[in-house]
Order: C-alpha cells, then structure tokens, then sequence
C-alpha cells in the first residue's frame, strides 16, 4: 500500500505534520459534526466557523497560537448565541445571522489589521482558506489538547444529545439538563470548528464539519456506526486531498494547488461516490427482490 | 404499608389551576388515578388537555393546587408528545430509541449488556413491534413510531404514563388496536395511564376513569358516572343532552354554545 505513494511524500516534514494535524482535526470535526447535524445547526456552524476568522486574523497581533485565536472567537460567538437562548428555529436563524454578520464585521477590521500591522501574518488568505502544509511540530499539543477536550465533551454528552435532538420533550423528561448539554455541544463544536480551520481555513472548516456527517447519516441507521463512518470519510477525505495537493505539483508543473481545495474536492467527491453508492445497492436490492 | 390513605394512589391532583401566557386554561381540577388504571382525558382543542400533562410533567408551573405522585417517591414518569417529528435522517432504529428511554439521560458511551437488551425487547414486545425493532426511526409510518414511542415511555417502568393524543393520527383500526394495547399493559403491570384525546369513542371500552374538560374546569370519574347530561351541563354551565340510541352515546351541546363536539359514543 505504502509503495503506492509517491516517492518523498511520507518524508517530507511539512506532509508529516500535515498528515497527523489535519488527519486528527479532520476526525474530531467529522465527529463533532454528527451531533450538530441532529440539533440542526449546520448554519450555526457556518456562522461560528466565519466568525472565527476574525480570531485567526488576531492571534499573531496578540501572540498566541492560531488555533487558541479560532477558538477564542468562534467562542465568543457561540456563548452570544447561547446569551438568549431562542424558542424556535426560526428565531434561532434569526439570531444566528445577526452574530453571523456582526462577527464578519469583526473578522473584516482585524484581517486588515492582520496584514497591515508590523506584527500580523500578512496572511489573510491562510486564515480564511488554511495553509495545512504550514502547520509544525509547535502546533501538535494545542492541537492535541483541543480535540482531546472535544471528543471528551462528546463521549460525555453523546447520549442526552441523541435523546434531545429526537425530542427535547422527551429529554427533560428523563431528567436531562438541556441548557448542559446544548453548552457541552457548543464548546465541542468550537474546538472542532478551531482545529478544522487551523487546516482548511475558518472558512472551509464547515466542510469538515458538515460533509462526512452528513454522507455517514445517509448512509447508516445507527448512532456508533455513523459516527465512524464520519471519522473514516473525514480522514479519508484529510489525507486524501493532502496527497493529491501534493500530487498536483507533478500535474501542474510546479504551480501545485492549493491544498485546501485539494481536501474539499476530495470530500465532496467521497460523498457524491457514497451516495451514489448507495443509489445503486438499493437499486441492486430492489431488482433482486 | 405507610398507612398514609394516598399510599395506593398513583396520582393525586387537587384543585389545579394553570395559567398560561396570563390566561387561566385550567382552574381547579381535582382527580385520582390509581395504578393499573387508564384513564382518558377529553376536552375539545384548546380546552387544556396537554397544558394539564404538561403541568403534571413539571414543564408548566401551577398557578394554584398540589399534584402529588404515588409509588416509591422516585419520580418516574413515561411521556409521550402530541407531535413528536422524527427527522427522516436520525441515525436511531426503533430499538435505538427505546434504549434512549432507559439510558438516554446518562453520561459516557453506552456499553452494550444483555441486561439491557433484554430491556429493550421487552419494552419492544410489550407494543408488538418486534417485527420493524430494526428499521430506522424515520422510515416507519405513524402508529409504528407511535407504538416505539410508547415502548419508549415504558421502558424505564414508570408509575404514570401521560400520553398527549396518541391515537390522533392513526386510522380507526389502529387507534383500537393502540388503545387495546394500553388498556392490556395498564392491567399487566400496574402502571397507570393518562391519555388524552378530542375523540371519546375510541377510549370508551377501555377506560376506566375520564376527566372531561371543558371550559378550564374538568368533571372526573367513572365514564357512566361522568358522561351524563346534569354532569355535563353543570360543567359547560348551560344544557347538554346525552342520547342513548341503540347502545351509543350521543353528547349533543346546545346549539351556539361554541362547542361543535358531539361525540357518538358506546355505553360501557
Ligand atoms: N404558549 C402558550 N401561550 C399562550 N397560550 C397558550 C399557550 N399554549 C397553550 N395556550 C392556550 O391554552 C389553551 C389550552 O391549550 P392546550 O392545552 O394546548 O389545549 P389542548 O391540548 O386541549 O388542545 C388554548 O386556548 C391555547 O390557546
Ligand atoms: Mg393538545
């Protein structure tokens, strides 16, 4: 299998780092994501994840670690939408796309600062659309440490999520603090939403997030299942979209493309081949029935 | 064994008024339900049918009266939702949502013991729904989640079962098949049940007891004893006519008294 590779690949230093960051953000985000899916904030997520461009923009201005900047701010949006805890959906969309606009304003201030400003990054694109074959061997504990804090709030709650997410009802009835566990959701999904754009971007991290989720609810009618499912297809798609990037030097000549679009393209392509798949079996299913 | 005189009661409520949204829906409701009894709750829309569950369940804050459960003190109860809307893509199959109803509120994974599995069939047997345990939740028709739900509901065994209409959108057939089922699990094991519903026919044979509601306030007893004209009347405050033809009860309100339900109903 791993003569398969191309020659280099697995030596370089930048694709190892690549490889075990973004392959670990990619699994937490995909498993994070599942949950999120249930609860129906997909365009929450959305909305955290742009807001957390601003705290990318600002964590080389106040020298701290990229992902701490993601996080503190998508945080800090979430904990304003949790302030005024909506009764409907609608209500909550409403919510939602005001933070969602507010938190752009923000972003739009310090990722000018970020590049005209003496201590900034200078790189606004790297915020916004990632740069996975920048991130180094300094990035490995606090990537550690904040996916670790995720898949634990999720190992913890992922029981009252399912019960709460098929009816809050039916949920406080058992004695199910509903206000923990939409906190416990957030923050999970806040560290994801961190970990996935400090390898695709605050703005592509949605896609991590969402995309293996939602192939894996489609494709399976059970919780453990569909949460590994998720992991596999966002790991896949992680390393996938690594190796291609990597690969699109050859094809291009040298210009290469960037890898974030290299992982996107490779998940969605998973996705589509999934439920394509599984199109055909039951189509299969139904001819041999 | 306590020798207190509610001990073999399942529920007591005494002199209930609810409010909500600062407008009095329910005022002095007063009832009894003892274990393995099914009672129905029957009220046209509106009158208050599932703010009275819900203050029960402890979602709506009386504004007067004490409700008091009976059993062991431990706050047990099953709870179906009027309308619970399953999304089509829960990763759940039927049997996945009865074990939520055992274990659902704890903390940490699940680990898979055949304590709890036997649980669960159980709970599955118990409404006959063995036969689609495996299919996901979102794929099955109405009265199959309906009798999930219900194996939901009873699984933890609780003292008291509140179900909120739950044969409002099933067919004739399975509304009897549903109300049967309950009358037998309500005998079986003692758990006591209230069920509400807009339609009186289908619960007659297999109830024990009815509270009627009508405006805010609410008559409670044995069927014979409470669907009867004086009783009726008393509670809507002008003249109802209840008609005995050929064994079926006809409830008839005056004409605009703003209640346009006439049940056609079975003596029991
Ligand atoms: N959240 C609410 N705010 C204001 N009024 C409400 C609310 N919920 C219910 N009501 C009113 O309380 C009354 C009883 O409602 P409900 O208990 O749902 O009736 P039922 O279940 O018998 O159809 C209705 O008149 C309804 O309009
Ligand atoms: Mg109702």
């Amino acid at each position: 299998m791993l003569g398969l590779l191309p020659v280099g690949f697995l030596d370089s230093a930048p694709v190892q780092h690549a490889l075990v960051i973004g392959g670990f953000a990619a699994v937490v985000a995909a498993l994070v994501g599942v949950p999120t899916l249930l609860r129906g904030q997909a365009f929450v997520t959305d909305a955290l994840a742009h807001v957390s461009s601003a705290g990318g923009a600002l964590a080389p201005l106040i020298g701290i670690n990229a992902l701490g900047g993601f996080v503190l701010m998508s945080l800090a949006a979430a904990l304003g939408l949790e302030a005024a805890p909506p009764r409907q959906r609608a209500e909550r969309d409403l919510q939602t796309g005001a933070v969602f606009g507010a938190g752009l304003g923000v972003a739009a201030l310090f990722l000018y600062l970020d590049v005209t400003l003496p201590g900034g990054s200078g790189n606004a694109v790297g915020v916004l659309f990632g740069s996975v074959f920048l991130l180094g061997a300094s990035d490995i504990l606090p990537a550690a440490l904040a996916g670790g804090a995720a898949l634990a709030l999720l190992a913890l709650y992922l029981r009252p999520m399912l019960l709460a997410s098929l009816d809050p009802d039916l949920a406080a009835v058992q004695g199910v603090r509903l206000r923990r566990v939409g906190l416990a959701h957030l923050a999970a999904l806040t560290l994801a939403i961190g970990l996935a754009a400090m390898t695709v971007g605050a703005v592509l991290s949605t896609a991590l997030l969402v995309a293996p989720a939602a192939a894996a609810l489609v494709l399976t009618d059970r919780p453990a299942r569909a949460l590994m499912l998720a992991a596999g297809l966002g790991l896949a798609g992680m390393w996938g979209g690594i190796l291609m990037a990597w690969q699109s030097y050859v094809w291009t000549a040298g210009h290469a493309w960037p890898a974030s679009f290299c992982i996107v393209a490779v998940l969605i392509g998973l996705n589509l081949a999934a439920t394509l798949g599984r199109g055909l079996w039951r189509l299969g299913r139904r001819g041999a029935a | 064994m306590t020798g207190a005189p509610d001990a073999a009661l399942a529920l007591r409520v005494e002199d209930l008024s609810v409010s909500v949204g600062g407008r009095r829906v329910l005022a002095q409701v007063s009832f009894t339900l003892a274990p393995g009894e099914l009672c129905g709750l029957i009220g046209a829309n509106g009158s208050g049918n599932t703010t009275l569950l819900r203050s029960l369940l402890g979602f709506v804050a009386p504004s007067g009266g004490t409700i008091r459960l009976g059993g062991d003190g431990a706050r047990r109860l099953g709870y179906l939702p009027q309308k619970v809307s399953v999304d089509p893509f829960m990763p759940l199959r039927a049997r996945d949502v009865v074990a939520l109803g055992l274990d659902g509120h704890r903390l940490g994974l699940p680990l898979p013991s055949r304590q709890r599995r036997a649980r669960v069939d159980a709970a599955l047997a118990a409404v006959s729904a063995e036969a689609f345990a495996d299919r996901r939740i979102g794929t099955l028709s109405g009265g199959q989640q309906q009798r999930v739900f219900i194996a939901h509901a009873l699984v933890r065994r609780p003292q008291l079962l509140l179900l909120d209409e739950p044969l409002a959108s099933l067919d004739p057939s399975s509304a009897t098949e549903i109300a049967t089922l309950l009358r037998r699990i309500s005998r079986d094991t003692g758990i006591a049940v209230l069920m509400s519903a807009h339609e009186i026919n289908t619960l007659v044979p297999v109830m024990d007891r009815v509270i009627y509601l009508a405006g805010g306030r609410a008559a409670a007893g044995p069927v014979a004893e409470v669907i009867r004209s004086d009783v009726l009347s008393r509670l809507y405050g002008h003249h109802i006519d209840v008609l005995d033809v050929h064994g079926r009860i006809l409830v008839v309100p005056a004409p605009g008294a703003g209640h346009d339900h006439t049940h056609v109903t079975r003596v029991p």
